[in-house]
């Protein structure tokens, strides 16, 4: 089986590279910061997989903060250490989460199905805030990951971290390229143009659309464990409306124009956020909310619409049609 | 029994209070399709007004009872300059855009008012509890109840029957339900549906921040207090089926009452009760109790 190349495929390898060639001589703060964006850019590519067909989740911290949750209860219940097994925890719990809720959501559309992700995710919210032995509002510390054996301390662990994040993100981006690029994966933008028609053609348009979900799930799963043992400590926070309203803004912020894109949002909101809640604390969320306005407003196909054009022999691929 | 006093009577206040926050979101939804985020913008801004200006009339020291008209008029003068402002200034340019992108534009309104509040009243909490002690309290059956909190029943009601008499009995309310049935159909027969969207919007937004000033005396008003309250509101408007009053009024008993019933029995489960009513009345009836089910487009 010959595996096909494009544009998309090169780039994300290219930069995976530089990136993992470059963490060796950047600061430890910087190393720290990109393995957040990075993390966190794993749940916008689910985000952008559901929003292809149409579909926007008000919930996605619900399987965020799975993800984070099993990583610190894996190791509070079973003293599991190890980063990668940590982060497999992570994933196929929140795939499980979703699939089972995915043969409810799967029948919803636009409002509702926002609606539904939202209430899913607040019961999450609501059960861990006041369970004790979930840590309540206070959540609890994760201790520093080890990695098939080996104990790193300090600067080294992060250094691991990261390169664990890079390469998970990595192979995550480029097989959701191929999703999008299979007949299955096709069929999202085809759900978000006429369902009835994909029907019509015999596509079982709830399976396919269960089949995203999941992935989405995992993905932001992957990219809540990842965010626990970056930052080492958890919180229910993590699954309130406002940290899915986050995942949202970041996807419009993308566009789902290529699954680069979700990587280029991430840390475009990262560090909007950083500096201008250092330079501007009491008036960040308004930045925030000017930016998403103008965004909506004047570039709705996200910064990556700006990227495709700069490149557009290579946006005839991978943009969104 | 006593309990199950407590719980009616908390309930049933719970709920009023519900039904007055959520009432304006129904409305702007039900005429304009607007899932509208900004809503818990428009509360805090309310709740802000109320307890700043409050807060003056008492230290000026006026009649203590004129604070009551002054809880209503600060709500009205924030909501209608809210609701103009963003109606006129933002929301009438994107009408007819996807519904989604639609409730992302009001999320970006309600970041931006969240810290509009920070840039006008600062971090300090403030109290209007005035209102609130002025009333004292009634006793039933040992239990002290704030006479305050019992009149957001009577509130409640003068609040829905008025929503009600204007939809169902002046013809503004009957030209408005015809838009509601078939906006194109309406704009042909020469109803001004702009000025309809303007008022509707300024009436919700009005609502909205209602809700925040009523609330004020009964809280420490605090940054954030609006975070909170649009989830809530959420979640009693897709009970009662998206646009619809009647609806709301048994969305916002159903979540209430249940939501009393859990503090009282069952602590651990009181934000937990809410959403899963939630989940469980969109799994079952996807349109809500009181919605209709839509066609889909072929």
């Amino acid at each position: 089986m010959t595996v096909p190349v494009d544009g998309t495929i090169r780039a994300l390898a290219l930069g995976a590279a530089l990136l993992a060639a470059a963490s060796f001589w950047l600061p430890d703060w910087v190393i720290f910061l990109a393995t957040l964006i990075i993390a966190k850019a794993l749940v916008v590519l689910g985000l952008l997989i559901l929003w292809r067909a149409g579909l926007m989740s008000f919930g996605q911290a619900l399987f965020y903060g799975v993800g984070a949750y099993a990583v610190g209860l894996a190791q509070l219940a079973f003293g599991l250490r190890d980063a990668f097994l940590l982060v497999l925890i992570g994933i196929v719990l929140a795939a499980a989460v979703a699939f089972v809720l995915g043969f409810l959501l799967a029948r919803y559309r636009d409002i509702f199905f926002a609606m539904l992700s939202l209430a899913f995710s607040m019961i999450l919210y609501g059960t861990l805030v006041k369970s004790a032995t979930l840590g309540s509002t206070d959540g609890f510390a994760i201790l520093q990951p080890r990695f098939l054996g080996l104990a790193p301390a300090g600067p080294a662990a992060k250094h691991d971290l990261f390169l664990l994040t890079l390469c998970l993100a990595a192979a995550s981006a480029y097989l959701t390229h191929r999703y999008l690029g299979s007949p299955l994966g096709a069929l999202t933008t085809a759900i978000r143009d006429n369902e009835i028609r994909v029907e019509y053609l015999g596509y079982s348009v709830e399976r396919a659309i269960h089949v995203s979900y999941v992935i989405a799930a995992a993905l932001a799963g992957a990219g809540g464990a990842l965010v626990a043992l970056a930052v080492g400590h958890i919180d229910p926070d993590a699954t309130y409306w406002t940290s899915s309203g986050e995942f949202v803004f970041v996807t419009i912020l993308s566009g789902a124009g290529s699954v680069l894109a979700p990587f280029i949002g991430s840390a475009l909101f990262e560090l909007l956020r950083a500096y201008a809640a250092d330079y501007a604390p009491y008036s960040w969320q308004m930045i925030l909310g000017f930016c998403l306005l103008l965004l909506i407003l004047f570039l709705p196909q996200g910064v990556w619409s700006l990227v495709a054009r700069l490149a557009p022999h290579r946006s005839r691929r991978t943009a969104a049609p | 029994m006593l309990t199950a006093l407590t719980i009616l009577v908390d309930g049933l206040v719970y709920s009023s209070w519900l039904f007055i926050v959520a009432v304006g979101l129904t409305l702007i939804f039900g005429v304009m399709k607007v899932l509208n985020v900004a809503h818990g913008g428009f509360y805090s801004i309310g709740a802000y007004t109320a307890a700043w200006s409050i807060g003056l009339y008492f230290e000026a020291g006026w009649a203590p009872l004129g604070s009551f008209a002054l809880l209503i008029l600060s709500a009205v003068v924030a909501g209608v300059v809210l609701g103009l402002a963003l109606e006129r200034g933002l929301l009438r340019f994107v009408y007819g855009r996807d519904e989604i992108l639609v409730v992302l534009v009001t999320y970006a309104v309600f970041l931006i008012l969240e810290n509009l509040v920070l840039q006008i009243w600062g971090i300090d909490a403030y109290l209007a509890y005035q209102p609130n002690t002025l009333l004292g309290t009634t006793r039933l059956g040992g239990l002290a109840f704030s006479n305050y909190e019992l009149m957001l029943i009577p509130l409640a009601g003068v609040v829905g029957f008025g929503l009600w008499w204007g939809l169902n009995r002046t013809r503004t309310g009957k030209i408005l339900r015809a838009v509601i049935h078939d906006r194109e159909m309406s704009l042909g027969m020469g109803v001004n549906v702009a000025r309809l969207f303007t008022a509707t919007f300024v009436i919700g937004a009005v609502l909205g921040a209602l809700g925040g000033a009523v609330t004020a005396p009964m809280i420490s008003v605090t940054p954030g207090i609006g975070v909170e309250v649009i989830v809530l509101a959420f979640a009693v408007v897709v009970i009662s089926g998206l646009g619809s009053v009647p609806g709301t009024i048994i969305g916002a008993l159903i979540v209430g009452l249940s939501r009393a019933a859990a503090v009282h029995l069952w602590p651990e489960i009181e934000l937990f009760v809410i959403y899963a009513v939630m989940s469980a009345v969109l799994i079952m009836r996807p349109q809500g109790l009181f919605g209709r089910p839509h066609l889909r487009r072929i």
